[in-house]
């Protein structure tokens, strides 16, 4: 618990970048409540691949647009 | 504050007030009369009974402030919902090692129903607990 994801978004400049769109709007679109949107913006809170698909879809863009995982620096190391 | 947690911090109050209530009126008598004498039963169905009416009156409170948030649970709330229930299932396991050992030390039956109403209202403030820790922190 309190553990931060490390997945990163991108929801809150894909707001600004479609008119502005509110909070409470992008949570009515996707179906949660405004403060589930707070969270996954804030990092408090991993969606479910399901909610991450319908969100990237309220933007009308592909998943990781939105979402991002940073790759693990031994994986990385071992390809290089 | 979402409706779900709002309806968490109602949870925790009331169980926290009534469990005051009834401890602080029944066991102040332990000491003063015999524990064998001392009339329980009706307050401790009392105090049940009310923690589940108050819980309820705390949610309609909670969705008359704020009615357009009131039928919304989504997938985070569930989420902790399970979470908060996980954990307090594990308290209560904990907590039931004190009524079951009253139990076979053959206690009067008072401290044996006491104590398994504090099992669950330790379970149910814990659960509560973690819970409005998830909903601030993150889950």
């Amino acid at each position: 618990m309190g553990k931060p994801t490390k997945v990163t978004n991108a929801i809150r400049a894909l707001r600004f970048a479609s008119d502005e769109m509110t909070q409470a709007e992008l949570a009515d679109e996707v179906g949660v409540t405004r403060q589930t949107i707070i969270a996954i913006e804030q990092g408090r809170y991993s969606p479910s691949l399901e909610m991450a698909f319908r969100i990237a879809r309220a933007f009308g863009v592909p998943l990781d647009e939105v979402f991002q995982y940073p790759e693990n620096e031994e994986k990385r190391r071992t390809k290089s | 504050m979402s409706f779900e947690e709002k309806g968490t911090w109602a949870d925790i109050i009331v169980v926290l007030v009534v469990s005051g209530i009834y401890f602080a009126s029944v066991l102040s008598q332990v000491g003063e009369v015999p524990v064998g004498e001392i009339k329980y039963i009706r307050p401790l169905i009392t105090a049940i009974i009310a923690t589940i009416v108050a819980t309820i009156a705390g949610y309609i409170v909670a969705a008359i402030s704020a009615p357009s948030e009131a039928d919304k649970k989504d997938e985070r709330d569930k989420d902790i919902d399970r979470f908060g229930g996980s954990v307090g299932f594990t308290v209560l396991g904990v907590m039931n090692l004190l009524p079951l050992g009253l139990a076979m030390a053959e206690v009067e039956p008072f401290w044996i129903a006491n104590a398994i109403f504090l099992a669950g209202v330790v379970a149910a403030t814990v659960s509560s607990i973690f819970k409005i820790v998830a909903y601030r922190r993150g889950l």
